[in-house]
């Protein structure tokens, strides 16, 4: 009777703590794990650095980018001047800051829907404290205080009530809206002090203040996504919440921080709205959140969760933005810029699915 | 009975999956209006089997005959067109549609693309009431029955093929309670008198006996012995599948049990459920012992602060614990490799070296940052003695191979320096030649003062490795076993067919069900005496 041979000899390869190469291999550069015998030197020969490999996910949102770029300003002599940079900043940043929130919600496979509600509610309140007295700064921080309160009930919703992100998040879009549309009469709120108006119009060193915000909450969320713990949690709990529980990740707290960030963002979009409008507009935002959900598609994140990141999710916006800018100085109908996104977003998805199935039928 | 020509032959078949020899020149007969029990341990090769003759998997090798005609390359769906019918342990209904719409899913009755309600209910009545269902709504949806009338609907669907000649059954009755069992092995006998050929899988022997015209017996993927049933008895049976020394694959188990690493008292996870106590020693392998089914992984769950449990009381290294949750079990030192990898283990989107350090990132952490390089690095260290086979440790875990898998999670768990290691089915679904290698790294651990507890069905590795083995049956502990036990106590404990030396094994109790429903008819007959003992004193007491 044939015995199963119980030790066979295997072929080890053990690789040494810290190589140099392996940083820049890619899933595709390395080797099946079960062949007998992976020889990791044999690869480098014919490896070849592609944006990949330094840009991670978001190389594909960095090309689309940079060919945008480059044929706007081939084909407008306005685009790469200062005073349009500026221009698109400003119209790029506010969104941004709400993509980037979006973005840490859809980390952890979940959605926001809520974002441009919660931004209009924000936006609204702040004006209206402001007209009622209130000193700047403390109606400013009750503004973005009010976004993550609102955040906090959407995680809530989704941890302990044990609703669907989607629903719970969708049921936010609408009490948001309508708290906002009770409290102003349908109103705008007019009457911002200059004061206020100068936080989202000033400038610091010619650089659009609104701008130096924008990069700062995307450096911030980029440090808190990649060298904290808490990042690495958020990416563990979208991977696999069962196993990140299993393995000691305290998951209804990160689940709800990330409702709650994306509500303080969204807090933070509508104040410097706001600002920027120099007026409470009570239906400011309407539409923001399937923006952001395409901006941090665009920019690489998976909606089943663990892959994206925040300069990915930036880069998306700026897409988005140097779009409609670029349509505004070629005076393109505006209608077909709506269907260029929506070709984008197919497109940037299509390929990432693309590269998945290969990768799994390479490796 | 003789007289009868089988309606499917298996020759000499044989099958492989790469070095791993399958099955070798396996023979098989079915014939019509006989019950063929295959019986064999985990890992003998039935499952494999009933693959290749439902046509899920390819022959090597061998002749296969349906009718007399040769099957030459088949196909679920020409095997299935031929007669031979299979009703699988997980079942294959559509939870969310009616009886009706599953039976006929893939045919429903249509004119013209809208189905035919009518039609649909009738023949759906029908087949119900074949299958002794007569009291079930065809518009009943399905997640609301209970699993016993699911089985059956499962069975009834079968049935409504246009041809029947052959049913397969692969432990139909693990999920089910004892009086739904006794149900379902009624209705296969009247399935035999209709002169169907039937081969029934099962762990439990009592079935066998029960119902069973012949037997076949697989070990190690060969033909151990086949014959009619009334031939054999429990013991005679239990050799056949066992029959075989256990090699010297696993470590040496001379190891000194020192104080107690980790002590369970009283543990329940349900009310009416029973209490269970445990203990391991430092240096110590536990084996826990028990057929699908038993509760094992429940108990390791409960024990690691997954699942919740109403009352029991932990301690670690003499300390009482708390099992509030994962992290805490995790803070005393208790560590779980879970047995299903994929979906209570692995971050798959995450690198090799972010899933080992998952769980370490806080204790390593300072103002919540990621722990400095040096973690990192200890990291691929343990990676490195655990003899990882990866291309680097930056590669997402999905892309490793079962047993590289293993030591990902066995690396994490050591990460945070613990003082229990759970191990729940750890060589499931690992090629043979990675399990020596874990089983020494089990043994070494051990060696090192580790607590080790190891839960497994295949019972040369529980044997192998542990130096003692509990054994569970219907979620309590049927008895405890010295390491030296042979796969005949291991397997009489866990299926209940022991001597009258353990009288509550004899008694019929009724397995403990999941939630409350069961709640009113298990409180009474949980008690093995009598039933006027006062039982809720002693429970609760």
């Amino acid at each position: 009777m044939p015995k199963l041979i119980w030790r066979e000899p295997i072929a080890t390869t053990t690789i040494t703590s810290r190589q140099p190469t392996g940083e820049e291999l890619g899933p595709d550069a390395v080797p099946r794990a079960r062949e007998p015998e992976p020889e990791p030197k044999a690869e480098a020969p014919r490896r070849v650095v592609t944006l990949g490999d330094i840009a991670g996910r978001e190389s594909g949102g960095l090309v689309v980018l940079l060919v945008a770029v480059g044929i706007l300003t081939l084909a407008s002599d306005e685009f790469l001047t200062g005073n349009n940079l500026a221009n698109l900043a400003r119209q790029v940043a506010i969104f941004g800051i709400i993509a980037v929130g979006q973005l840490v919600v859809i980390l952890t496979a979940g959605i926001d829907l809520s974002v441009g509600s919660v931004l209009g509610l924000s936006g609204a309140s702040t004006a209206q404290f402001l007209v009622a007295g209130m000193p700047i700064w403390p109606a400013f921080l009750l503004g973005v205080a009010i976004g993550t309160v609102l955040g906090i009930v959407n995680g809530l919703l989704v941890t302990r009530a044990l609703l669907p992100p989607f629903i719970a998040t969708l049921g936010m879009l609408g009490i948001a809206r309508g708290i906002v549309l009770v409290t102003t009469d349908a109103q705008t709120v007019q009457g911002l002090p200059s004061g206020f108006q100068d936080i989202a119009n000033g400038t610091i060193l010619g650089i659009p203040n609104l701008l130096i915000i924008a990069v700062v909450v995307t450096g911030v969320m980029w440090f808190v996504l990649s060298r904290t713990v808490f990042g690495r949690y958020i990416y563990a709990v979208g991977s696999n919440p069962e196993s990140a529980r299993l393995a000691g990740v305290p998951v209804r707290m990160v689940t709800t921080s990330v409702y709650a960030i994306s509500g303080l963002l969204a807090g933070l979009g509508g104040v410097l709205l706001a600002s920027r409008l120099g007026a409470g507009i009570p239906t400011a935002g309407t539409g923001f959140e399937l923006n952001a959900i395409a901006a941090c598609v665009i920019g690489g994140a998976s909606l089943f969760g663990a892959k994206g990141s925040a300069i990915g999710a930036a880069t998306g916006a700026l897409i988005m933005g140097v779009l409609n800018n670029g349509g505004n100085l070629l005076a393109i109908n505006a209608f077909y810029l709506q269907i260029a996104i929506g070709v984008l977003i197919l497109v940037a998805v299509g390929f990432d699915q693309l590269n998945t199935r290969r990768s799994a039928t390479a490796g | 009975m003789k007289a009868k020509e089988p309606v499917v032959e298996l020759r000499d078949v044989s099958k492989a999956f790469g070095p791993v020899q399958a099955l070798t020149d396996v023979s098989l007969r079915l014939i019509p209006g006989q019950v063929n029990c295959l019986a064999g341990e985990n890992g003998a090769g039935k499952s494999t089997l009933i693959r290749v003759l439902t046509g899920a998997l390819r022959r090597d090798s061998g002749s296969y005959e349906i009718d007399g005609r040769s099957v030459t390359s088949p196909t679920p769906a020409s095997v299935r067109a031929a007669g031979v019918q299979a009703v699988y342990q997980e079942l294959s209904l559509l939870p969310h549609l009616s009886v009706a719409e599953n039976l006929f899913m893939g045919r429903l009755p249509a004119r013209t693309g809208v189905i035919a309600t009518g039609r649909l209910r009738d023949r759906a009545r029908e087949a119900l009431d074949e299958v002794g269902l007569t009291d079930l709504s065809p518009d009943a949806i399905v997640e609301r029955l209970p699993a016993a009338t699911r089985q059956l609907v499962e069975i009834a669907k079968v049935l409504t093929a246009d041809s029947v000649k052959v049913v397969v059954f692969d432990e139909p009755t693990t999920a089910l309670t004892e009086a739904e069992s006794a149900r379902l092995l009624e209705y296969i006998l009247r399935l035999r008198e209709r002169g169907i050929a039937m081969l029934y899988v099962t762990h439990r022997l009592e079935e066998m006996f029960e119902i069973g015209d012949w037997v076949t017996v697989l070990r190690d993927g060969s033909l151990s012995e086949a014959g009619p049933i009334s031939d054999y008895d429990e013991d005679r049976l239990i050799t056949a599948m066992v029959g075989r020394e256990i090699s010297s694959l696993y470590p040496e188990t001379h190891r000194h049990a020192g104080t107690p690493a980790l002590r369970v008292r009283g543990l329940r996870r349900f009310h009416d459920s029973p209490s269970i106590d445990l203990e391991v020693g430092t240096g110590e392998i536990l084996g826990i012992g028990g057929l699908l089914g038993s509760g094992r992984s429940e108990l390791l769950l409960s024990i690691f602060g997954a699942d919740p449990i109403v009352a029991g009381e932990l301690e670690v290294a003499g300390r009482p614990v708390k099992p509030s949750g994962p992290r805490a079990m995790m803070n005393a030192g208790v560590g779980l490799l879970t047995e299903d990898r994929k979906v209570l283990g692995l971050l798959p989107e995450l690198s090799i070296r972010e899933n080992v350090t998952i769980a370490s990132l806080r204790s390593g952490s300072r103002h919540g940052l990621l722990p400095p390089r040096e973690q990192a690095e200890e990291a691929d260290r343990l990676l490195d003695s655990l003899r990882l086979r990866a291309g680097s440790y930056d590669q997402p875990v999905s892309t490793l191979s079962g047993g590289n898998q293993q030591k990902v999670l066995l690396a994490r768990w050591l990460l945070t320096k613990p003082k229990v290691l759970i191990f729940d089915e750890p060589t499931k679904g690992i090629d043979v030649g990675a399990k020596g290698e874990l089983y020494t790294v089990i043994g070494d651990l051990a060696a090192k003062g580790l607590g080790v507890i190891v839960v497994s069905s295949y019972l040369p590795e529980l044997l192998g490795l542990a130096d003692r083995i509990l054994v569970l049956r219907d979620g309590r502990v049927a008895g405890e076993l010295p390491g030296t036990a042979t796969e005949e106590d291991v397997l009489r404990l866990a299926s209940g067919g022991g001597r009258a030396a353990e009288p509550v094994l004899q008694e019929e109790i009724p397995a403990p069900r999941e939630g409350g429903p069961a709640s009113s008819e298990g409180a009474g007959a949980a008690i093995p005496p009598t039933p006027d003992d006062p039982g809720e004193v002693s429970r609760d007491a």
